[in-house]
């Protein structure tokens, strides 16, 4: 398998690379340290930039007027997009903008004209409402929001937990369980307009990123009609399941980003930093340590790029998704708390950007399938014999 | 735990704010009827934490500003949104000089 970018994909690095170090790094300095967006100005001119470089909604297939890039690359640009204080979230703060909820490419002309391009065109907002209080990881069990139709109606009840920016989206995909299956083949994923009587976002959930917040959202009668529906009834978790597979190689790559950074900084600090007479790059404590997160990093590259090369090249890649996700999000907080060891104090003052990466890499190996998960995955497709 | 900043209310003058500590956190600050006059926060780029950011909310409101009451936490940004979104929904509008904030955050509809 052959890792080396493509003569494209290498000035691809390079003009990411740069967008980041001169337009994004310099506004960061004027920036609360844990800030999620630019100022409205600066973001419409960078956004007008990544308009103009033709990389604007990175991830709207080309048929939909996005750039058509291949995961390989998607996860190269992500690694250069991450290479910021607030990169490992908010990657260039949104200026390649987004692809709303890739489930809505799914749905039916008259849903796609009343979600989807309104997406696109940036005049709509979506949520996506799967996890509840009884649980996230296997939510194909764990789902107990309930739908049952009434006429042309279908009525839901229930509660969504952890759910990202729900008090500020237009339509929220919402899955409910619509038959008495238990399991994966009783749920039903529907699109609901937020100012829907009965839709309420109760609450705002704080955690480890101190800018960002989820919600709680509670359902009371909520009515949908019938052509909301997202796909077949019942079969709303594939729907689900579909996303949640996709998303791992581009949310593992995203954590080698700050990784990379973390390391530049700690290597700068090392052979500047002198204590007991020497530097820290003369210690080999501090050595084994730059050596152990350059490992990390290369390690996670790998399982990225393997990932990402399989998918474009139309194998099976569950398993190698599974492990990149694994091996980035817990390799990069590995590097991330070593070059805060290797900083000392000034680690975990928020001078540095290593205190947020350091929280925020943290919710990484829980967020899109804890670790145990993506262990869980690998082992059935390994024991099961469909890994080869 | 209430969502809403109920603390005591403080006298706002010079004395009762430098003897707060540096904290990161949010805080309101009304007037005498209690009428809510700012809905702050103290962030990391704030010298001296709270203390500096209730100094430039004596200065923006001079007189009409008489009390406060505050709440330390390092989520400071998004307690601050929380509390933006409970003021929307409490009294449909935000204090004058902040109305712009109601474009940018989301609504709440809190069961209390």
């Amino acid at each position: 398998m052959d890792f080396r970018p493509t003569d494209e994909q290498q000035m691809i690095i390079e003009t990411t690379r740069r967008f980041v170090r001169d337009e994004i790094r310099p506004l960061e300095l004027d920036l609360d340290p844990d800030a999620g967006e630019l100022h409205p100005d600066d973001a419409d001119r960078l956004q007008a930039k990544t308009r103009q470089m033709g990389f604007y909604g990175l991830d709207i297939p080309e048929e939909y007027g996005g750039p058509g890039l291949d995961t390989t690359t998607r996860a190269l640009m992500a690694i250069e997009m991450s290479q910021h204080r607030a990169g490992l979230y908010n990657p260039c703060y949104g200026t390649f903008g987004g692809a709303g909820l890739a489930q809505l490419y799914e749905a039916t002309d008259d849903q796609k004209e009343r979600w989807l391009y309104p997406t696109l065109r940036g005049e709509k907002r979506g949520c996506f409402a799967l996890t509840e209080p009884s649980g996230g990881s296997d939510p194909a069990r764990a789902i107990q929001t309930r739908g049952y139709q009434d006429g042309a109606e279908w009525v839901l009840n229930g509660a969504k937990l952890y759910i990202s920016g729900a008090d500020k989206a237009d339509y929220a995909l919402i899955f409910a369980r619509t038959s008495d299956d238990p399991g994966r083949n009783g749920v039903t994923a529907f699109i609901v307009d937020t100012d829907t009587p009965g839709f309420h976002v109760r609450r705002v959930v704080h955690t480890l990123r101190a800018t960002h917040y989820a919600t709680e959202l509670q359902f009371e009668d909520l009515r949908v009609p019938e052509e909301n529906i997202l796909g077949e009834v019942n079969g709303g978790f594939a729907i689900a399941n579909d996303r949640l597979s996709r998303q791992r190689i581009p949310y593992a790559a995203g954590c080698i980003g700050p990784a990379i950074q973390a390391q530049e900084m700690a290597i700068e600090w090392a052979k500047s930093r002198e204590t007991f007479g020497s530097l820290l790059a003369d210690k080999q404590a501090v050595q084994w340590m730059i050596v152990d997160n350059e490992i990390d990093i290369r390690h996670a590259r790998y399982c990225v790029l393997e990932a990402a090369l399989k998918a474009d090249s139309g194998e099976r890649f569950r398993t190698e998704a599974a492990m990149a996700k694994l091996v980035a999000t817990e390799a990069a907080s590995r590097v991330v708390d070593r070059c805060i060891q290797i900083h000392g104090g000034v680690g975990v003052t928020k001078d540095l950007p290593l205190e947020r990466w350091y929280r925020e890499l943290r919710i990484r190996r829980v967020g899109e399938g804890p670790s145990e998960v993506q262990r869980l995955i690998m082992a059935r497709d390994i024991l099961g014999g469909s890994f080869k | 735990m209430s969502i809403r900043l109920d603390k005591e209310w403080l006298a706002l003058d010079r004395a009762t704010v430098d003897a707060l500590p540096a904290q990161l956190g949010v805080f309101h600050v009304a007037d005498d009827e209690g009428t809510v006059l700012t809905i702050g926060y103290a962030g990391a780029r704030d010298l001296f934490g709270i203390r500096s950011a209730l100094e430039r909310e004596i200065e923006r409101h001079g007189a009409a500003a008489t009390r406060f009451r505050y709440e330390f936490t390092s989520n400071y940004r998004s307690r601050w949104d929380e509390l933006l979104m409970l003021h929307l929904h409490d009294h449909g509008s935000l204090p004058p000089h902040q109305a712009d904030q109601a474009q940018r955050v989301g609504r709440l509809d809190p069961q209390d």
